[in-house]
C-alpha cells in the first residue's frame, strides 16, 4: 500500500488540504479484494470476487467535520477529494503548512500463515459442499441448507496532519450454516458460523462440518419446541453465546459520542458501582484471530486492551479521535469506519465479560424454574433509556434445576443497567462467541464478543406461553 | 432503480439536456458486446453521489460529500453462473472484472434454470424521478434546513434536546445491458432531514426521531418532523412496565410498514422455490382475514420506493399478493419465476453493483380502510397503540412464522388513548396475526420504505411485560 501512494503525495494532500485554515487533516486509504461463495437449495450458486479500492480525506476545523472520499487514488484525485472535504468544513481563514509524516511500526496483532487469497477457489466451493452434506446427513428433518464462504484482504493506509504514518493488512475469513428441518409443526430453523482475522489455516483447527452437525441439530431439536413463556424470569445464558448481551445492555451506552451528548444512561457515572460486582466488562482489539480484532484502528491508532467496568465500577468509555482530543482524554483505539467512504467513529473491537467463580453446572442446578439460552440472535439497544432486546434462537425450559424442554424463538427485553445489576452468578467457563456485524449511523463493522455462563435475576421473555 | 427501457421514451422529469445515459450505457454496451458465442453476460453499471449534513447545537458536525461508481458484471454459460465487481469504472478493471467473473463461473454448479432476464415487454410506467432543483440547491440552504429542523424540535417542548439532525440527499443513474437484449438507463435524486431528540424528566431520558422525504427540498414539512420526534421523546416519559396478558394492538402506520416488509419475506418467490416460505403450498388459499388485500405497486407515483425498472431490467408493475385475504401470487425475479414455471413479476432487487439481483418486494401497500387512528382507538375496551417495535431482525422468523419484537407504546382504556408504557414485547406468529387483522385504518402515511404506513389492528396478541 505504502508504494500505492507515496509519502510525499500524502504529505502534499494533506498541506492542500489544510489550505482553507483547518487544524486537522487525514487521508484514509483502503486496497480491498474479497471473495465470496454461496450454496444453496445443493447448488453452488454463485462464485463472486470484488474490488474496492479509494481513499477518503477527513478534514477538522473547530467543532466541524468535513469528509470527502474519491475512488482515484492519483495525486489529482487525492487532491480534489482534500479540496472538496476541506470546502465543507471550512472556516474561512487560509494558511500554509508543512506536513512531516513519520512511518509508525506496524503494530501486528494477527498472523496470517496462509492468506486466502492464494487458496484455490475449488478448495472454497468443496468447503460449501463438505457442510451441505454434513447438515443433511445429520437427519431426515433436515429439507434445506445454505450456506456461505467469504474471505477478505484489506490493506489500510492512514496519515494525518500531526504526522501519523501508519498501515495495516486485515485478513477475514467467514463461514456461515443455516439449516431449516420440516416437521408436522412447521419448518424451524437452526444457524451456526464462524469468522476469524487469520488466513485459511483456521480451518485446520475449526471442523466446519461439526458447524454444520450442530446448526442441523438446532433446527432439528426445535421442531418439537413448545412456545416460549411470556413474562419476567431467570435467565441462564451459555458461555459464548450471550456477549450480545452487553454489546446491547451497556457496550454502546459506553461509547464517547453518545455519552457526549448526554444519550447514555451511563453519562457521568465513571467510578460509580453500574453492575453486579461480579461483572469486569473489557474490549480487546488485540485478542489474536479474533471478529472484531484490528493491528490499527481506522484512525490509525493501535488497537488496545480497556477495561470498561471492573468489579461492577465502570472505569471508563471508549474513545476516537474526535472525542478524545475535544476531552483530552487518551485515544482507546476504538475509531473504526465500514470503509473508506464513511466517517470514523467510536466503536466497539471484541466485547467480552471476564470469568466469574461459579461452577457453569451449580448455576443450572440452583435455578429452580426458569429459561437456559443456548443461543442468542441479534439485538438492539436504545442508549437514551438504557432499553434493550435480544433474540434468543436456541432455548430450553429449567425445571427443578434441570434443562428439559426446547422453545420456540422469541425476543428478551431488558434495561441495560437494569440487567447488570442483576447478575447473581457468574460461571469460569468463558468462551468468545460467533462474529458479529454490529450497526451504527448505517455503518456495519465486525464486532466480536464472548462471556462465561452467566445467570440474570429476571429478564422479560417475549413468548406468548402464559 | 429507476429507468426506462430502450423501447420506450425516457422520462426523467427534468428539462432540456438531460443526460440520456450514454455514457454509462456504452461501458455496459462494451461489456456485452465482448461476450463469446455460449455465453450470457449482464452488465451493471452505476454511478451516484451523496451529500450528508450533521448539525448540532447549530454547528454544522459534519459535512460528507460522497460520489461513488462502480460495476458490476454476471457471466452464464453452461448453466453456471460467476460475478464479479470493482468500485471503479477504469476500463482496465472492467476487463479485470469480466476475466473474474468468467473464471468465478467454473466453480458454480450447474443449475438447468440459470439465466439472465429476457425482454417481456411490459411497458414502463413513466415516473418522476429526477427532480432539477434538487440538483441546484445550494450548500448554505441544505445546512440552514438542519439547522431550522433542530431549532424547531426544541420549540414545543422545554424537557427536549436534540441529539443529532440531518439534512441529506442522493442522487444517481444506473444502466443494465444483456446479451438477452435488456438495455436500460435510468437516474433518481432525492433527499431527506431527520432529527433524533431527547427528553428528559426526573433522571429519566426517552428519546424520540422525525423525519421529511422529498424529490426537492420544497416538499419537506418541518414542522411535522419536529413536532413527531418532540412528541415521540416526551409521551413515553414516565412510561412503566405493563402487566404481561393478551389484547388488541393498533400498529402505528409506521409500525405496519416494517410488519409488511417481514410479511413479504414469506411471499419472496425465491424462498418459495427453495421451500423456506411458509406460505410456499398456499397460492389460492386463504392465508388472511378477509379485510386484507396486499399489493406491491412501484408504479403508483406516491410511493417514495416508486421506480420504473426493476433490478434486471424488467418493467417494475402492479401485483396483488393478497387479495380479501386469499393468496394471489409470490413475488418473482426471473430466475426464481423460471424455477417456478412462472414468468417474472419485476421484483429483481439489487444493493447497487457488488450484488445481483435477489428477489423482493418494491412498494408495498395494504388497500386501506375509512376510519382515522382515533376513531379505531374508541371501540377498544384493553388495547395497546404500538408506536415502535425493536429487534424485527432477531425475534421474527418468516420461515417458522415465530414473531415476538420489543415495543413501546400507549395502553388503550376504555376508548381512549392512556398510560405510556415501555420494556415489554408483543409475540404470536405470522400466520396468526395475518388471520386476526380486525381493522385497516383510512391513514395511508408514504413513508421512505418499500412499505407505505397505515394503522393496522390486530386482537388476541401477547404482551409480555412485569
Amino acid at each position: 500500500m505504502n508504494h500505492v501512494i507515496d509519502r510525499d503525495v500524502l504529505e502534499r494532500v494533506l498541506a492542500g488540504a489544510l489550505r482553507t485554515g483547518a487544524d486537522f487533516a487525514e487521508v484514509y486509504a483502503e486496497d480491498k479484494r474479497s471473495t465470496s461463495a454461496s450454496l444453496d437449495d445443493g447448488r453452488v450458486e454463485q462464485m463472486s470476487s470484488g474490488r474496492d479500492r479509494g481513499a477518503g480525506i477527513r478534514v477538522v476545523a473547530g467543532d466541524t467535520t468535513g469528509y470527502a472520499h474519491t475512488s482515484d487514488l492519483s495525486e489529482r484525485g487525492l487532491l480534489d477529494a482534500a479540496a472538496a472535504a476541506a470546502a465543507a468544513a471550512s472556516s474561512g481563514g487560509g494558511g500554509a503548512k508543512v506536513i512531516g509524516l513519520t512511518p509508525r511500526e506496524r503494530h501486528v496483532v494477527n498472523s496470517v500463515v496462509q492468506s486466502p487469497t492464494d487458496i484455490a477457489k475449488t478448495a472454497k466451493v468443496e468447503l460449501l459442499q463438505r457442510v451441505d452434506e454434513a447438515a443433511r446427513a445429520a437427519g431426515s428433518e433436515i429439507v434445506q441448507v445454505s450456506a456461505g464462504y467469504g474471505d477478505s484482504q484489506k490493506r489500510v493506509l492512514i496519515a494525518n496532519s500531526d504526522g501519523l504514518f501508519a498501515d495495516d493488512e486485515q485478513t477475514r475469513v467467514l463461514m456461515r450454516i443455516s439449516a431449516i428441518a420440516n416437521g408436522d409443526t412447521g419448518m424451524q430453523t437452526g444457524f451456526q458460523s464462524m469468522g476469524h482475522t487469520v488466513g485459511w489455516e483456521i480451518f485446520d483447527s475449526v471442523d466446519v462440518e461439526e458447524l454444520a452437525r450442530d446448526a442441523a441439530r438446532q433446527a432439528i431439536t426445535k421442531l418439537r419446541a413448545r412456545p416460549a413463556p411470556s413474562g419476567a424470569v431467570p435467565v441462564v445464558i451459555k458461555h459464548g453465546s450471550g456477549g450480545v448481551l452487553f454489546h446491547e445492555a451497556c457496550g454502546h451506552g459506553l461509547e464517547a459520542d453518545h455519552v457526549a451528548k448526554g444519550a447514555s444512561v451511563y453519562a457521568n457515572k465513571v467510578g460509580e458501582l453500574v453492575a453486579s460486582p461480579l461483572v469486569t466488562l473489557v474490549d480487546d482489539g488485540t485478542l489474536a484471530g479474533e471478529w472484531g480484532t484490528l493491528g490499527i484502528d481506522d484512525e490509525g491508532h493501535p488497537t488496545q486492551r480497556n477495561t470498561l467496568i471492573e468489579d461492577g465500577v465502570l472505569t471508563d468509555y471508549m474513545w476516537d479521535f474526535l472525542r478524545s482530543r475535544k476531552d483530552g482524554h487518551a485515544q482507546s483505539g476504538n475509531g473504526r469506519r465500514q470503509s473508506y467512504m464513511h466517517l470514523p467513529m467510536v466503536r466497539m473491537t471484541n466485547t467480552f465479560v471476564l470469568d466469574g467463580p461459579d461452577d457453569p453446572d451449580d448455576i443450572i442446578s440452583s435455578t429452580d424454574h426458569g429459561v437456559y439460552i443456548a443461543k442468542l440472535g441479534g439485538g438492539q439497544v436504545n442508549t437514551a433509556s438504557g432499553d434493550f432486546v435480544f433474540g434468543m434462537t436456541e432455548a430450553y425450559l429449567i425445571e427443578g434445576g434441570e434443562i428439559t424442554e426446547p422453545l420456540r424463538e422469541g425476543n428478551l427485553i431488558g434495561n441495560g443497567p437494569e440487567v447488570l445489576r442483576d447478575i447473581d452468578m457468574l460461571g469460569n467457563d468463558f468462551a468468545m462467541g460467533n462474529p458479529g456485524t454490529c450497526g451504527k449511523d448505517g455503518q456495519g463493522v465486525p464486532v466480536g464478543d464472548g462471556q462465561p455462563t452467566l445467570r440474570v435475576k429476571s429478564l422479560t421473555i417475549g413468548g406468548t406461553a402464559a | 432503480m429507476s429507468g426506462s427501457n430502450s423501447s420506450t421514451s425516457t422520462s426523467t422529469g427534468s428539462n432540456g439536456a438531460a443526460p440520456d445515459g450514454a455514457e454509462l450505457l456504452a461501458i455496459a454496451d462494451r461489456v456485452v458486446a465482448s461476450a463469446v458465442p455460449g455465453e450470457q453476460v449482464e452488465a451493471y453499471v452505476s454511478r451516484g453521489g451523496e451529500t450528508e449534513i450533521r448539525v448540532y447545537q447549530g454547528e454544522v458536525e459534519h459535512f460528507v460529500s460522497a460520489q461513488a461508481e462502480g460495476i458490476g458484471i454476471r457471466v452464464i454459460r453452461d448453466g453456471r453462473t460467476g460475478f464479479a465487481y470493482a468500485g471503479t469504472l477504469d476500463p482496465a478493471s472492467i476487463d479485470e472484472v469480466l476475466a473474474d467473473a468468467r473464471d468465478n463461473l467454473t466453480f458454480g454448479t450447474v443449475d438447468e434454470w440459470a439465466g439472465l432476464a429476457e425482454p417481456d415487454h411490459v411497458p414502463v410506467t413513466d415516473q418522476v424521478l429526477w427532480n432539477d432543483e434538487l440538483a441546484g440547491f445550494a450548500t448554505d440552504r441544505k445546512i440552514e434546513l438542519a439547522r431550522e429542523l433542530e431549532r424547531l424540535s426544541t420549540s414545543f417542548d422545554p424537557r427536549v434536546r436534540v441529539d443529532d439532525a440531518n439534512y441529506s440527499d442522493a442522487s444517481g443513474e444506473a444502466a443494465v445491458a444483456t446479451t438477452t437484449g435488456i438495455r436500460t438507463w435510468g437516474r433518481e435524486n432525492g433527499c431527506y432531514v431527520s432529527v433524533s431528540t431527547l427528553a428528559d424528566e426526573g433522571g429519566e431520558t426517552q428519546s424520540g426521531f422525525g423525519f421529511s422525504v422529498g424529490r426537492s427540498p420544497t416538499e419537506f414539512d418541518l414542522e411535522k418532523a419536529a413536532r413527531d420526534a418532540s412528541d415521540r421523546a416526551t409521551r413515553l416519559l414516565g412510561a412503566t412496565k405493563p402487566a404481561s396478558r393478551r389484547l388488541t394492538i393498533v400498529l402505528d402506520p409506521f409500525v405496519t410498514a416494517q410488519f409488511l416488509a417481514v410479511i413479504s419475506a414469506t411471499l419472496n418467490g425465491e424462498a418459495v422455490v427453495k421451500g423456506r416460505s411458509l406460505f410456499r403450498d398456499r397460492l389460492g388459499e386463504e392465508v388472511a382475514a378477509p379485510i386484507f388485500t396486499l399489493v406491491d405497486d412501484p408504479t403508483d407515483p406516491r410511493a417514495y420506493t416508486s421506480t420504473e425498472v426493476d433490478g434486471e431490467g424488467l418493467a417494475a408493475r402492479r401485483n396483488v399478493l393478497i387479495d380479501d385475504g386469499v393468496l394471489r401470487q409470490f413475488s418473482h425475479a426471473s430466475y426464481s419465476a423460471r424455477r417456478a414455471g412462472t414468468t417474472s413479476t419485476g421484483n429483481a432487487v439489487r444493493g447497487g453493483f457488488r450484488g445481483t439481483p435477489g428477489v423482493g418486494a418494491l412498494a408495498l401497500q395494504l388497500a386501506p380502510g375509512e376510519r382515522t387512528q382515533a376513531e379505531i382507538v374508541a371501540d377498544i375496551d384493553d388495547g395497546l397503540l404500538v408506536q415502535s417495535v425493536s429487534g424485527i431482525h432477531s425475534g421474527v422468523n418468516p420461515i417458522s412464522g415465530d414473531f415476538s419484537t420489543g415495543a413501546a407504546g400507549l395502553l388503550i382504556s376504555g376508548g381512549e388513548v392512556g398510560a405510556p408504557v415501555r420494556e415489554f414485547t408483543i409475540a404470536s406468529t405470522l400466520q396468526r396475526m395475518l388471520n386476526d387483522v380486525i381493522e385497516v385504518g383510512g391513514d395511508v402515511d408514504w413513508l421512505p420504505m418499500r412499505a407505505a404506513g397505515v394503522s393496522l389492528v390486530i386482537r388476541d396478541v401477547t404482551m409480555s411485560g412485569a
